[in-house]
């Protein structure tokens, strides 16, 4: 019985992979178009996180071969490391500030861009708040506005107005570091996603407007609770995978701002870690250890965030 | 008196909420917006306005002078100003160009073709919008390292190319392309080659846009950190950089440099801008 159960189950199997391959032979043109892409993807992207994976046990300075070391990247990293622990702070500093107020905002903004009826002022509108995302490094004027000296804007500005009588070293001071650089990130972060809300909210179906006002629908807040937010929440999805990727990667415009490393480490993150043992000190192996774990929270957190969110308006 | 209903007006929005709203995103639209006028403010001060006090936020005597400083500046060190342009130029039009090209025929075959392995394709490719590139970096230095990239335009374009964000926007807006339309072409002796390019491609316009305004996002933006060590291949972000650690001194020449940066992307984003909109709708995660 139990024989013949088996023997059923791999004929099952065999006349599976028999119709896979045939359908496979004849949809040969679909591989040839996705041939391309697929052999970078694959060496660009998977192949690295693999090669990141297994480099994290090992010792590597780029001139030796590799070493296994077994899970001692990792001890050291939480044990050992005395700027791992800040770095695991600021990190998450930003992101749980940044992230979730970023997102939110992106979302309330372009609601209210579209509760605008012209259609050029809710263009012109989009553009404003966009910008600064798309200009590049615009950031660096924020080293000028928060300069140590008195013709910076804002030192200037509290002179001035006798709030200050010398120039404060913005960019000299731990305590002002952060608040400073969580500003200029919220500056920057009106993405991708907000874009997707945009794009979201012009394609709601004007019927359920119709449809709600007779439920009996008096406000736009009710409006954009009852109606809105559900009917859109494949790109609230979408944003949140863009904005909890991009919060945890925040490095560049800190570093550009406050230096590398910052004073008091108050701007280095996981990724300036990453940075410093990756193309500074060519320590591979530890850098690769700082990668995998930073690649298994941001996994983690998409995934948690997305199982969150999908609960949503059910 | 009877209140006349006013047209087109939704029966949820009052005036004073209106107005409200407006107000709300004007004063925080001003947040956005005076950090870059200030960027172009600065760039066209002279000298001696950007060291005032109490300092300004418009400039009074506007001059060029900033400008041309850039270029005369950098003339004296190795490489002239123009060959970091150059530089950037090439790498963001190849890049976009290469991009655009791979990412669409992926997401043709994975949108408008039923073939065995294509939701094991597209997964990953979701999967990879959840990590940033410097997870990769490390082990993107030692492939370009093996296959002796570093140090040429290759290292920054290649990688940009396979993009994942493109491939997942044209693939979504792809799955709009209506069955019948490239049944239709098939039917009339065109090849599958022939119904992508002639068929699909000027169906889906709108998303070309949105996937040249990412990409040339990233590759103009692109540094090059480590992949690049030769000066004359380094890219204009690289030589901003290299300027504005010059510190106060530089402030005006970097301001120059920032508004060179940030006015193609903003011009490209205006052009392209109902284009991108209409993209993005179809961009959701379903589950």
């Amino acid at each position: 019985m139990k024989q013949k159960l088996s023997s059923m189950l791999w004929a099952d199997v065999k006349h599976r992979l028999v119709m896979t391959g045939k359908q496979m032979k004849r949809e040969k043109i679909s591989y040839l178009f996705v041939a391309p892409f697929c052999v970078l993807f694959i060496l660009f992207y998977l192949v690295p996180v693999i090669t990141s994976i297994c480099l994290s046990f090992t010792y590597y300075n780029v001139l030796e071969t590799p070493r296994f070391v077994g899970w001692q990247n990792y001890i050291n990293l939480f044990f050992a490391d005395d700027v791992f622990p800040t770095a695991v702070k600021n990190t998450f500093l930003f992101a749980v500030v940044t992230g979730p107020i970023g997102y939110f905002a992106a979302l309330l903004i372009a609601w209210m861009i579209n509760e605008i009826k012209n259609r050029f002022l809710r263009a012109f509108m989009t553009l404003v708040f966009y910008a600064p995302t798309i200009s590049g490094q615009a950031y660096f004027i924020w080293k000028f506005i928060f300069s140590s000296d008195s013709y910076g804007m804002a030192n200037g500005w509290l002179m001035k107005l006798g709030i200050t009588y010398s120039p404060i070293l913005w960019f000299e001071d731990a305590k002002y570091i952060q608040p400073i650089l969580i500003v200029v990130v919220l500056w920057m972060s009106m993405g991708t996603g907000f874009l997707s809300f945009i794009a979201g909210l012009q394609n709601v179906d004007r019927s359920l407007y119709e449809a709600g006002y007779m439920d009996g629908i008096k406000n736009r807040f009710q409006e954009l609770w009852y109606i809105t937010l559900p009917s859109m929440k494949p790109q609230l999805m979408f944003g949140a995978v863009m904005t909890i990727t991009s919060s945890f990667a925040i490095h560049d415009q800190l570093a550009a701002l406050a230096g590398f490393p910052s004073v008091d480490y108050a701007a280095h993150t996981v990724v300036s870690h990453l940075v410093d043992y990756g193309t500074i000190r060519f320590e591979m192996g530890y850098a690769s250890a700082i990668a995998t774990l930073l690649f298994m929270v941001m996994i983690l957190c998409n995934k948690l965030v997305q199982k969150i969110l999908r609960k949503v308006g059910n | 008196m009877a209140k006349k209903k006013r047209k087109g007006v939704k029966p949820s929005h009052s005036r004073t909420g209106n107005f409200f709203n407006m107000f709300l995103l004007v004063a925080m639209g001003l947040f956005m917006v005076v950090p870059l006028v200030l960027s172009v403010s600065n760039s066209l001060k002279p000298l001696e306005e950007l060291f005032v006090f109490p300092p300004r936020l418009f400039v009074r005597n506007p001059t060029l002078k900033n400008f041309h400083d850039v270029f005369v500046l950098m003339s004296e060190s190795w490489v002239p100003f123009s060959r970091y342009i150059f530089n950037t130029v090439l790498i963001t039009l190849v890049g976009t160009v290469g991009h655009l090209i791979i990412a669409s025929l992926c997401a043709y075959a994975l949108a408008k073709r039923k073939f065995p392995g294509r939701n094991l394709i597209f997964g990953t490719v979701v999967t990879a919008l959840m990590f940033s590139g410097q997870v990769t970096a490390i082990p993107n230095y030692l492939i370009m390292s093996r296959i002796g990239w570093l140090d040429s335009y290759l290292a920054l374009i290649v990688p940009a190319i396979a993009k994942p964000m493109g491939l997942f926007l044209m693939k979504q807006f792809m799955e709009q392309l209506p069955d019948s339309l490239l049944e239709a072409a098939r039917i009339d002796g065109s090849g599958e080659f022939g119904t992508f390019m002639r068929i699909a491609m000027p169906q889906v316009k709108p998303a070309w846009l949105t996937l040249i305004i990412f990409s040339f996002q990233d590759l103009w933006n692109m540094q090059g950190g480590n992949f690049i060590y030769s000066e004359n291949l380094k890219t204009l972000p690289y030589a901003l950089s290299q300027i504005a650690a010059g510190g106060i001194s530089r402030a005006g020449a970097t301001a120059a440099v920032t508004v060179i940066m940030m006015v193609v992307p903003i011009t490209i984003f205006i052009i392209s801008q109902s284009s991108i909109v209409e993209t993005m709708a179809s961009s959701g995660i379903k589950e």
